[in-house]
């Protein structure tokens, strides 16, 4: 298959991420965006390494799997403290920090 | 050495032990908390003795301590630390100080005593740093240190507006600490290395950028000094910290602007010095003018010692960059003089703010009678601050005006002759806060029934009026221990001047 | 022969005891002297006062021998660079002079403040202070002997700031009392400051002397005098003129004289020892002391005489409008000083000195007797207080006074000898010494001397107008009613003054010229004294014809009440009350001087330091709050806008990398 429809997809996905990202207020499927764009990446690290015959996009790929499930781990603990407290995760009710 | 650790690094970083033992202390133990932290500083003082026996005035790195560090950009930093002319009497007067200052707290602090022990035991061992660092970088970090127990000291137990002073202090020491830290970087990678002794035999490496490396570091020291017209922080500094920490502020970080001068200025730069030190001279005299007149109006005593601290720091500055040895060592016999005159009169003036939470002077007079060992201590100490010979202001005072009125490099007496007028004006606002204090008919009810001063008071009071008659009557002991130094950095900004003409 | 110059040396070495004898003195009632009692106190202070005139009588005795003297080092000062400073004592037979005027005359004000001060401290209401006092005077002797027995400029100096110190302390003893509360401390503080005014002139000479002869030691500039005076006349005559600043300061002439009428704040013993016989002259000896600086600017000599003479006359006329009896004293002394400093400008230095030894003599006992005579008064007040009940006069005034003679015969005679040798009729110590002078003016400079003619005119005026006002007529008071003569502890001091004011003339007795030959030992003398005859007569006609007047004025009609004006007030008019208030002096200063510092400082330290330079601070804090204030509009809070800024970030950083190529 051409290297374009994969790199398509990826910019595909990392596009929805990133509006899912502005767009939405629920912090769980900003989220879920996150990790949208995260795999975005991972699909162009694949694509290369396969392209090029080399290891070392695919390692990189694991790295990033690894930090994000140690991110959605942190940011899900967040998550949930945060709705304890105000019992809404709507972020754009989390504006404490504004100037 | 016999205990296997060098007496330098073992003084500097003895308070630490003392807050060591407070960390473990239960917040009720106050009075523990005091005697350790006594304890710790008289401990400090006694190494600081031993420091002076095996001082040798003549000899440029006394008891170096030469350790590697790190490195920055291929840079090699050490911990560089020595103790010669230009310093030892600053490190006797820290560590002097420091447990006087401790025991005029014994009443003033309740609240946060731990608190308060620490950041003056850190604070101790940070201005020790700043005398003693040779290492640029050491030195820097020394310098950046003090300021935080400083800051804390004056911001929780200083009086009704101490934030503001805190902040004042703290951001006014940053801005110019800031272009030093920059000079000092271009320095270390200009010449590789920061060591001052190597930068001074290598100073032909950034010769071409002295001027601005002067004035980055004279910035930074003029601002501590205070140098007019940089001095506004001093008095807000002053009113709102307590007693303990108005004394070394006054008695020592003040020094360190001064002696920043004399150790990295002068020798680092002696064109650059050579050049400036006309206009230096000029703030100079315009602090001992202003200051005095400044000090003249105020209504506040503390306020009033605040302003002649300017006035006399103005003394000191003058000394300095008359680039003379008459000058020089009497610029910092200056320093340890106006270190002990000023420090006491803080102390005093804690005193009676502690009877009377009060330092307007319209609410005094005639305290000499209510209170006549107060009146008679404060007379010594007004009357060598006012530089009355025979106590020690005086012998700091006529050396410098001596060497600035015959300087090479302001090349004219007019100098020396306009600042002799500051002579004047001291008596003047001195006499002026005596009379409306001490003398005169007791008008208010209140100061009737005042307590003259306990023993614990006169205690913290005798050794510094012990030194204002020795510093007086026989100062070449002191003058003996500078000499020397003060001699190979006449002659290293001498052998500069000659270049320049 | 070989023993006795032994012996010589060992007694030249004694020297030091002249200022330890009374720092002894100091130690000894500021450790013990709670424990002593008054007669304690007031015997360690004599005796040290006392033995320091032993020591001084001594030293004259060695002198005798060896005319040379010694210099006796103790200790190096400071020595730093070029500047190498010991305490070194200089024995000779000038500083040996000023040593016995001293510890003498101190010595018997130290006897007599015991009787004073008794009653003064009990007058006052606060018995306690009795042994600061005599702390107070025996520390003015060591620091009055440390300035005269210095052999170079820096210890003078000491000595010169440590007198005035002693002022300070002793004008301002009853600091709680004077007009207001505060007149005596502001009294003190005046004098402190018109002092340093002076020194600092001292200072600025001390500068030049050093940095242009390379010591300040006095043999040594004094030998290099001759060969600057060639060279740079214009240094030697800054350094003379700047010298003169100091000595108005210390010896109260025109400009900086102000201080010292206030000065009679003081105790009256003080304002004796201090304020007319020893301190005061100090400025005097010090141009002796450098006579030949002086005598090698002839311009500088001539300002000195005629600041000297215009100062006589100014004070002159000042005391003769005055009312206080010790305010009087203070111009007189001023005038007499004023003489002392135009002798030396004329060149006649041995004339200077031997007015300052008569001066001394007569001046204190006046003072004393003074005191004398207010103790007598205030006896009088409290006694009087009793059957009048709380009417208070001043016990100072003249015109509360009045028939004192009769209830105060000794203090009448001693007084009286006083004021005839002050106006100097023979055989009196004054008329000699001041005769001395005006000759030294007669031969020197003519318009000098008629200045200083008036001057002794006035002086005798006067002085007649004072006593005719205070012992003569009918007691115009009830304190001068009851006022009772004083315990023979005041009253023998005065007789010893009185004898001396006698025979002070025989000190310098025309023809023998025993000082004269006595100081060339140590002092260049230019022109030897000589008696002539008519200008002794002239000058003894003036001071006959100015009592004579006096007595036409004040004597044959006395005031009539306490209130009755000064029988010169109307015909002389406006210029009485010039007289009367000083010619405003006082007030000039304020107006020029005083109070415009004070504006100015109040301008430096408000709007200036206050507004300008920490506003600038402030204002720049305030900049940086504002603008933080702005920006802060960008933190919105809401987290995608922040996504958002970063999407567009990285975008326009892709577009600028991308487009670059």
């Amino acid at each position: 298959m051409p290297l374009g429809y994969f790199l398509g997809l990826s910019a595909f996905m990392f596009t929805v991420g990133v509006l899912g990202v502005i767009l939405r207020r629920n912090a769980l499927v900003i989220f879920m965006s996150l990790e949208l764009m995260f795999n975005a990446a991972n699909l162009v690290f694949v694509t290369f390494a396969s392209y090029y015959q080399i290891l070392t996009g695919q390692i990189f790929v694991f790295f990033v799997m690894a930090v994000a499930a140690a991110e959605v781990a942190v940011g899900l603990a967040l998550m949930v403290a945060i709705f304890r407290t105000k019992r809404s995760i709507d972020i754009d009710q989390m504006s404490s920090l504004k100037g | 050495m016999e205990f296997g650790i060098n007496p330098l690094v073992l003084m500097t970083f003895f308070p630490l032990v003392g807050v060591l033992v407070l960390v473990f202390l239960a917040p009720q133990q106050k009075n523990a908390m005091r005697w350790t932290a006594l304890g710790t500083s008289l401990v400090t003082f006694v190494i600081s003795l031993w420091v002076l026996f095996l001082f040798d005035p003549n000899k440029a790195d006394n008891l170096l301590v030469q350790l590697p560090w790190f490195r920055l950009a291929g840079v090699p930093i050490q911990v560089l630390m020595g103790v010669d002319g230009l310093s030892i009497l600053m490190v006797l007067l820290t560590t002097f100080l420091t447990p006087i200052a401790i025991l005029s707290t014994w009443k003033a602090v309740e609240e946060q005593v731990k608190g308060f022990m620490i950041f003056f035991l850190l604070l101790e061992v940070g201005m020790l740093g700043v005398f003693l660092a040779l290492d640029l970088v050491l030195f820097y970090i020394f310098w950046e240190f003090t300021l935080i127990p400083m800051y804390f000291l004056i911001g929780v137990w200083g009086g009704k507006n101490r934030i503001y002073a805190a902040v004042k202090f703290f951001l006014f020491t940053m801005v110019g600490s800031v272009l030093m830290l920059l000079a000092i970087l271009y320095l270390g990678l200009q010449a590789g290395t920061f060591s001052q002794p190597e930068l001074v035999a290598n100073r032909s490496l950034f010769a071409g950028a002295q001027l601005l490396l002067f004035l980055a570091f004279a910035l930074a020291f003029a601002i501590k000094v205070p140098v007019f017209p940089l001095h506004t922080w001093l008095p807000d500094a002053h009113v709102e910290a307590p007693t303990a920490g108005s004394v070394i502020l006054a008695g020592v970080l003040l020094k360190m602007g001064a002696y920043g001068f004399l150790r990295f200025n002068l020798p680092l730069f002696p064109q650059a010095s050579v050049q400036a030190a006309p206009v230096m001279a000029v703030l100079a005299i315009i602090g001992i003018l202003y200051g005095g007149a400044v000090a003249f109006a105020q209504k506040d005593i503390k306020k009033l010692v605040a302003y002649s601290s300017v006035a006399h720091l103005g003394f000191v500055m003058l000394g300095i960059f008359a680039l003379n040895p008459e000058g020089l060592s009497g610029g910092i016999l200056q320093m340890v003089n106006h270190g002990i005159s000023t420090g006491a009169l803080f102390l005093l003036v804690g005193m009676i703010y502690e009877r009377r939470h009060t330092r307007e002077m319209s609410e005094y007079g005639g305290l000499w009678k209510a209170m006549p060992i107060f009146g008679g201590i404060s007379l010594v100490v007004v009357l060598s601050s006012v530089g009355l010979p025979g106590l020690n202001g005086f012998v700091g005072e006529f050396t410098i005006l001596l060497g600035a009125f015959g300087s090479k490099v302001f090349g004219s007496p007019w100098f020396a002759g306009i600042a002799t007028l500051g002579v004047i004006l001291a008596a003047a606002y001195l006499l002026k806060m005596f009379e409306k204090t001490f003398l005169g008919p007791i008008t208010k009810e209140e100061n009737k029934s005042l307590k003259d001063l306990n023993l614990r008071e006169i205690i913290t009071m005798v050794p510094l009026l012990a030194l204002i008659f020795w510093l007086g009557i026989y100062p070449q002991p002191f003058f003996n221990l500078i000499n020397p130094a003060v001699e190979k950095l006449v002659q290293l900004v001498q052998s500069a001047a000659l270049v320049l003409h | 022969m070989l023993f006795q110059e032994a012996v010589m040396n060992s007694t030249f070495s004694l020297v030091p005891l002249v200022v330890f004898l009374p720092v002894l003195g100091i130690l000894l009632n500021w450790l013990f002297g709670k424990r002593l009692g008054e007669k304690g106190i007031g015997s360690i202070a004599s005796l040290a006062a006392g033995g320091s005139f032993v020591v001084s009588v001594l030293l004259a005795l060695a002198l005798v021998q060896n005319h040379e003297g010694a210099h006796i080092p103790l200790f190096t000062w400071i020595s730093v660079g070029n500047l190498d400073l010991s305490w070194v004592f200089r024995v000779d037979t000038l500083s040996v002079t000023m040593m016995l005027v001293v510890s003498g005359v101190g010595t018997l004000i130290h006897i007599y403040s015991i009787g004073y001060m008794h009653e003064d401290v009990r007058h006052q209401g606060e018995p306690k202070r009795f042994r600061r006092f005599f702390i107070f005077l025996n520390l003015f002797i060591a620091a009055m002997m440390i300035l005269v027995s210095a052999d170079n400029f820096l210890m003078m100096f000491v000595g010169w700031e440590g007198v005035g110190l002693c002022s300070y302390l002793l004008i301002g003893f009853w600091f709680e009392k004077g007009e207001g509360g505060l007149g005596n401390a502001k009294a003190a503080k005046k004098a402190f400051i018109t002092n340093r005014i002076g020194d600092f002139g001292l200072l600025i000479a001390i500068f030049l002397i050093f940095w242009n002869f390379g010591t300040l030691n006095f043999a040594e500039v004094f030998e290099m005098v001759p060969a600057v005076a060639q060279t740079q006349p214009g240094l030697l005559m800054a350094i003379t003129l700047f010298m003169l600043l100091g000595v108005t300061g210390k010896s109260a002439q025109i400009p900086l004289y102000v201080w010292l009428p206030d000065a009679m704040a003081g105790p009256t013993p003080v304002s004796a020892l201090i304020h007319a016989a020893t301190m005061v002259t100090a400025g005097v000896y010090l141009m002796v002391r450098t006579q030949v600086m002086y005598m090698a600017v002839p311009g500088a000599q001539q300002v000195v005489a005629w600041v000297g003479a215009i100062t006589a006359l100014f004070a002159g006329l000042i005391a003769l409008g005055q009312f206080d009896i010790k305010k009087v004293l203070a111009y007189s002394t001023i005038s007499q000083l004023g003489f002392m400093v135009a002798a030396v400008g004329l060149g006649a230095e041995v004339a200077a000195i031997f007015h300052l030894a008569t001066h001394a003599f007569f001046k204190a006992l006046l003072f004393l007797s003074a005191g004398s005579v207010i103790l007598g008064m205030e006896h009088g007040l409290e006694a009087g207080s009793h059957e009048q009940g709380g009417h208070h006069d001043d016990p100072q005034d003249m015109r509360n006074m009045g028939g004192i003679r009769k209830k105060m015969p000794i203090t009448f005679v001693v007084y009286l000898i006083g004021a005839l040798a002050l106006a100097g009729i023979v055989p009196f110590a004054g008329f000699f010494s001041k005769d001395e002078i005006l000759v030294a003016a007669n031969q020197g400079n003519m318009p000098i001397f008629v200045v200083l003619v008036a001057a002794a005119f006035l002086t005798a005026f006067y002085m007649g107008r004072q006593v005719l006002m205070v012992f003569f007529g009918d007691a115009r008071s009830d304190a001068a009613k009851h006022a009772k003569e004083s315990s023979l502890l005041v009253t023998v001091p005065l007789m010893i003054l009185a004898l001396l004011s006698v025979l002070g003339g025989g000190l310098n007795f025309p023809g023998v010229h025993t000082l004269e030959h006595w100081l060339e030992h140590t002092l260049e003398i230019p022109h030897a004294a000589e008696f002539i005859l008519p200008i002794a007569l002239g000058s003894l006609a003036v001071a006959l014809v100015a009592i004579f007047l006096a007595y036409l004025v004040y004597g044959r009609k006395p005031l009539a009440n306490a209130k009755a004006a000064d029988p010169l007030a109307k015909p002389l008019g406006i210029f009485f009350r010039w007289m009367n208030q000083k010619f405003m002096v006082d007030e000039l200063y304020q107006a020029v001087v005083l109070g415009p510092y004070k504006k100015l400082a109040d301008f430096f330290a408000y709007p200036v330091d206050q507004g300008v330079i920490d506003g600038l601070v402030n204002g720049m804090g305030s900049l940086t709050v504002s603008l933080a204030g702005a920006l802060r509009k960008l933190q919105t809070g809401f987290a995608r806008t922040y996504a958002l800024s970063i999407f567009v970030g990285i975008i326009a950083i892709l577009v600028y990398l991308l487009t670059r190529i």
